[in-house]
């Protein structure tokens, strides 16, 4: 399988320049070596399509089309090669068992108990305790605990505590895939739920008492409102549409207390289509910026993230401002609803803005309620129609909130983008298979992305956030105005490094605050060092302030001469400072500033007193400050 | 005359004003020749609002016979005056902020509407505001301008062996919209250039606007070749373009116009250069939009950043339908084509269009900005517009009497120095660290020129400046902007200088709009102010432990 070609050019996609190297392929990657030593890695599960076009008079080409939007282009000198590169990829393409996944090949130098632990870091037990449950209304249920009510939940479920197990199982028998309502969110301030389900098998008339008692007691554990609103997220004519296949949704003249509403989200063939208009419209050559709005609006692609947003600011007001509790649900309950109840849970609490709330929501939503990430991250050889970008299509939206609300994200798109790589790359254990169910045997030969993720965290910070943001603004409301609704370069363009800003203030800012956080230590340093050396000074003053008498002014004198003595001292002293501040700070960001300081600092010890030290040494902290504060100043 | 022959009502008290970002308030509004002022009754602590009437460029009023409108307020517990009728006033600025006046009293608002309407459009330049704004910490005896074509000619030792400063023009006669002083190639003399500024549209004959070290070849600008239908030729002016390729090279002259609008402009007198008449010159034609196709795209912009609908497709479609993002595009690609002869090629280039006081001034200094790293400084960016809008003579006052609200029919006006803006926007946003100025300083630019307290972009050139005592009656807003205070909220401090030429991408998904311009009255920009604010807050906080320390230890 090892495999190297020489002379090989890679083309850019947008200009005409194009770079020379070598080709290697091996059991895990495709690596291109630049002539300049640069390279270019590309893992084979994020390799979507191969495809040869045919030849040319400088060799032949080949098109490589990848999962994380990458696109290359490699002209093989020599059409041989380029068949056995093309053949052997085709092979690599498509694996048919999760065994044949980089999961399971990936060693990062890691015991297995480190592994062990890198699995434990998000509890979803301790998350839903954070969120005050369980509660006097709503408790932890086993039926579940050997997936025999459902095989796509977890084992662990949250229901009402007038749900008994009758109510539960005859409920999960009237829902599609056994996916009765749990609870997914408590908003502990108004002890409003939100619910997730899948659609009820309604058909034309059907009906459930016990789902009916389910929503129910789901109503009844909330004082604050009469009712539960049920949000159907998928369009209405999609609903009723699935009413001839014996599904469909409720009808509100049988379920008491409730309101019933359609949001209109379209389902993962629309979508999938959708992202690939997109994707054609900004990989085309020389487009002209009117058929790159063209483009972009006629590919749907922000309509479609805007209408999954307004969904999310739709569930949020109800629990929030109307204290109700809402019932999410579209056909299967682990697209649509999934990314609704995450973006709601994103609004609503601030902990999900941070680092690892973040991660325990896409955890909770996403990993443990069964999204599809094999089927609709296209993991394992299998139904080309069950692949849709719904995943990529939540970060989308996420990174939509994080351009209007700078400071309340604790993360930059850095996580975001990295995150969904490793959606592609089946690299970890999370992101694999289709449920809990299946991957519980995957996590034993398998690392945990969490663990790895917050072990260089540094790395995702969002040097704009605000801890602070989060008591002013608990809960977001981000503006549906569609100018709000931008297209996401640094994700579907992410490789096109000639599309992006040349110099990145994400970076800069990343780097200042490092630089930053270094030179406030040594004004720390500064301060003990001047603190201790102004110690005899005092003495000396407030000895002299106190001696009146004769025998006392004896004293005096004898103290001024040691005064003058120490002057002389501190003379080399201040030397001796201004080099080592000069020298410290030389190595931080203001590399002028600590120049002209040491200079004036040089300058002023032949003049200035020992009493000047202080106040220089304080001009000096307060310059670093200025400094630094105009860096930060910046619109980030 | 009198500034208060239109004024019939001065003071309306009672007067309700709604701006974006602040609640409404109460509070006294007074008509003055400038400017219209809104005092906070009783509240000490808020500094009046003050409106420059030029900036004002739509004014809608509705007059309705209320009887609830002291209702409005009675919450508040203020005393009221039961008042029969009211009006509202809408002014639509300039700076695209939309404000409304609820003004008691009929009469009062009818009158205060046609004070601001007559006021608000006077065209004599000497009764502008610039001519009576006395501020103490600027003083008339300074300096008016950052540097003249000397200055900035001494400045440059490496071009005095092949160029000359020029004082041809010194009495404006050969042309009315350049300086007095041009510089030129050395080898031709005043003589010559007389007669080719005759060949050019407004006598604007090619002058130097910049010279680059590295590969020794320059940027020119014109107007373009009478020429006419019979292909006239002027041997001054072809001597003149030969000199400054000196022979062997070749040149390349970039027509800011179509190929097809430039064979047009012959029927009308105008022309380009011909092949064969240049020798060594090549022709490049890029079409750029100006007048009033530009100033209606900014038109449609405006309005479709002010469509409340929450609809994507709808809100998309505008945006195309503007075209603005593709004359972003079109002039910034221009501007890389002429940076690219001059750095990577090493040719000189002649850059114009028809009058050459538009689109070649908008290339000419996007190039330079692309080049030139002296230019990317805060004083070298303000140096680059005096020279290449003020005083190469853009017509200020023609193209920026109205902006997007205005009822009133298009004459001359064009938004090219906003689109200039833009441009230089979306370099400093795909370099963040190559521009000494930060975006503040752009909005602020494209405030002041529709509408300023200073001189500075009064009048459409230094003919008539020098002619209504700009120069001396008025302060200059750059010299303004230079000062310590200013320069501070005006600098990026991120700013690191680079030698290199920055090449900006000008793929579509690379531009973006400019919302801090266009969308920065609307309610949901204010996410975004306030998140600049907390930043700001944040850091201060961060620092504050710091500085309180540093105090302690001074005391």
């Amino acid at each position: 399988l090892e495999h190297s070609d020489k002379q090989v050019r890679m083309l850019d996609r947008f200009s005409n320049k194009s770079t020379s190297g070598t080709l290697h392929l091996t059991a895990t990657h495709l690596i291109f070596v630049e002539s300049n030593a640069a390279v270019t890695t590309i893992l084979h599960h994020h390799i979507a399509s191969v495809e040869k076009l045919s030849l040319t008079t400088n060799g032949c080409p080949l098109v490589i089309q990848c999962r994380n939007f990458r696109v290359v282009h490699f002209v093989v000198q020599k059409e041989r090669d380029c068949h056995d590169i093309y053949s052997s990829l085709l092979r690599l393409l498509r694996p048919v068992s999760y065994e044949e996944l980089y999961a399971f090949s990936y060693n990062p130098k890691q015991n297995d108990q480190q592994r062990e632990e890198g699995w434990q870091l998000i509890d979803l037990g301790a998350e839903f305790e954070r969120m005050g449950v369980p509660c006097d209304q709503w408790q932890l249920t086993d039926v579940n605990r050997d997936y025999k009510i459902c095989d796509t939940y977890p084992r662990d479920l949250y229901v009402p505590i007038t749900a008994s197990k009758p109510i539960i199982v005859g409920s999960s028998k009237f829902r599609s895939k056994g996916r009765f309502p749990v609870l997914t969110y408590f908003y502990q301030e108004k002890k409003a739920a939100v619910c997730r389900c899948s659609q009820p098998l309604s058909g034309f008339s059907a009906r459930c008492l016990e789902d009916e008692s389910m929503l129910q007691a789901i109503s009844k554990a909330n004082h604050n409102s009469r009712f539960v609103y049920v949000m159907d997220t998928r369009p209405k004519l999609n609903a009723m549409a699935n009413r001839a296949a014996g599904k469909g949704y409720e009808n509100e003249d049988n379920y008491s207390n409730i309101r019933f509403q359609f949001v209109g989200i379209e389902n993962i063939h629309v979508m999938r289509s959708s992202l690939q208009k997109l994707l054609e419209v900004v990989g085309s050559r020389s487009l002209s910026a009117s058929d790159y709005l063209l483009g972009l609006e006629s590919s749907g692609w922000l309509r479609h993230v805007k209408a999954v947003v307004d969904a999310a600011i739709c569930l949020t007001k109800a629990v929030t401002v109307e204290g109700a509790s809402v019932l999410v649900h579209c056909s299967d309950g682990w697209d649509r609803t999934a990314q609704v109840c995450s973006l709601g849970a994103l609004l609503m609490d601030p902990y999900y803005r941070t680092i690892k709330g973040f991660m325990v929501l896409i955890e909770k939503d996403w990993i443990s309620f069964g999204h599809k990430f094999a089927d609709r991250c296209d993991q394992l050889d299998g139904d080309p129609k069950e692949v849709s970008p719904v995943f990529t299509q939540f970060l989308d939206c996420v990174w939509q909130l994080t351009e209007q609300f700078p400071q309340a994200f604790e993360f930059s798109e850095w996580l975001l983008l990295q995150i969904h790589e490793h959606v592609h790359s089946c690299q970890y254990g999370n992101l694999l298979a289709n449920n809990q169910r299946q991957r519980e045997e995957l996590k034993d030969r398998t690392h945990s992305l969490w663990a790895f993720l917050l072990s260089e965290q540094q790395n995702y910070v969002n040097p704009a956030y605000c801890p602070g943001h989060a008591e002013t603004h608990p809960v977001l409301e981000p503006s549906t105005l569609p100018c709000h609704f931008k297209f996401w370069r640094n994700m579907y363009l992410q490789f096109d490094r000639s599309m992006h800003p040349r110099q990145s203030i994400l970076k800069n800012v990343l780097t200042l605050k490092e630089n930053n956080r270094q030179l406030e230590d040594t004004v720390k340093e500064l301060e003990a060092v001047s603190n201790l050396s102004c110690l005899p000074v005092c003495l000396l003053v407030c000895l002299s302030l106190h001696s009146r008498s004769l025998f006392h002014s004896l004293i005096l004198a004898m103290s001024l001469s040691v005064c003058l003595l120490v002057l002389i001292l501190s003379h080399y002293l201040t030397l001796l400072f201004s080099f080592w501040v000069s020298w410290s700070l030389s190595h931080g960001l203001c590399l002028n500033v600590s120049a002209s300081c040491s200079v004036s600092l040089s300058l002023s010890v032949s003049v200035q007193k020992f009493f000047n030290l202080k106040a220089l040494f304080a001009r000096e902290i307060c310059l670093i400050t200025c400094q630094n504060q105009n860096s930060q100043k910046y619109k980030i | 005359m009198e500034f208060s022959e239109h004024i019939k009502t001065a003071n309306v008290e009672d007067v309700v004003l709604r701006r974006p970002f602040y609640q409404p308030t109460k509070g006294t509004l007074c008509v003055t020749g400038h400017h219209l002022i809104f005092s906070n009754r009783g509240g000490d602590s808020a500094r009046p609002f003050l409106l420059l009437l030029r900036n004002i460029d739509a004014i809608e009023k509705s007059v309705e016979n209320l009887l609830g409108y002291s209702r409005l307020f009675s919450s508040t517990g203020q005393s009221q005056r039961p008042s029969v009728s009211s009006g509202t006033i809408t002014l639509k600025c300039k700076d695209l902020c939309v404000l409304q006046l609820d003004i008691p009293g009929m009469e009062e608002c009818l009158n205060i509407a046609s004070s601001i309407e007559s006021l608000s459009s006077l065209e004599t330049v000497s009764e502008m505001y610039p001519f009576f704004y006395r501020p103490p910490f600027l003083s008339l005896q300074d300096q008016w301008g950052l540097s003249s074509t000397e200055q900035h000619y001494a400045q440059m030792k490496e071009i005095h062996d092949g160029w000359r400063v020029s004082q041809v023009n010194r009495d404006y006669s050969v042309s009315p919209s350049y300086p007095p002083a041009v510089i030129v190639p050395h080898s031709i003399d005043d003589e010559t250039l007389v007669k080719a500024a005759r060949f050019r549209q407004g006598g604007r004959f090619p002058v130097l606007c910049y010279y680059h070290r590295e590969t020794g070849t320059v940027i020119m600008r014109s107007s373009q070749p009478l020429s006419g239908a019979n292909r006239k030729r002027c041997r001054e002016d072809e001597l003149l373009l030969q000199a400054v390729i000196d022979g062997s090279e070749l040149g390349y002259i970039i027509d800011t116009r179509s190929s097809q609008q430039a064979q047009q402009a012959r029927m009308t007198g105008g022309g380009f250069e011909s092949k064969s008449c240049y020798r060594g010159w090549k022709r490049l034609h890029r079409q750029l939009e100006k007048g009033k196709v530009l100033q209606e795209s900014l038109i449609k912009l405006v309005e479709a950043c002010g469509d409340q609908s929450h609809s994507v497709d709808r809100w998309l479609s505008k945006l195309e339908n503007s075209k603005w993002l593709s004359h972003v595009q079109t002039a910034l690609s221009t501007a890389g084509l002429v940076a690219e002869c001059v750095e990577r090629d090493g040719h000189s280039v002649l850059v114009h269009g028809s009058e050459g006081t538009d689109t070649s001034l908008l290339v000419s200094s996007l190039a330079q900005l692309i080049l030139d790293p002296d230019s990317r400084t805060l004083a070298g960016f303000l140096g680059l517009l005096e020279r290449e809008w003020v005083q190469a003579g853009h017509p200020f006052q023609q193209r920026c009497a109205h902006s997007a609200y205005s009822h009133v029919r298009l004459r001359h006006e064009a938004p090219v120095f906003v689109l200039l803006l833009d441009c230089v926007w979306q370099l400093a946003r795909q370099f963040p660290l190559a521009m000494g100025f930060s975006e503040p300083l752009l909005l602020r630019l494209a405030k002041e020129v529709y509408a300023s307290d200073y001189g500075t972009f009064l009048c459409n050139s230094d003919q008539e400046r020098c002619v209504t005592g700009v120069k001396e009656r008025t302060h200059c807003l750059f010299q303004s902007l230079l000062r310590a205070n200013e320069r501070q909220h005006y600098s990026n401090p991120l700013y690191e200088r680079t030698e290199l030429a920055i090449w900006p991408s000008i793929q579509p998904p690379s531009l973006q709009l400019w919302k801090g311009l266009f969308l920065q009255w609307t309610d949901d920009a204010l996410h975004l102010v306030e998140a600049q604010k907390v930043i700001q807050n944040l850091v201060s906080q961060c620092h504050r432990p710091l500085n309180e320390k540093v105090e302690n230890t001074d005391g």
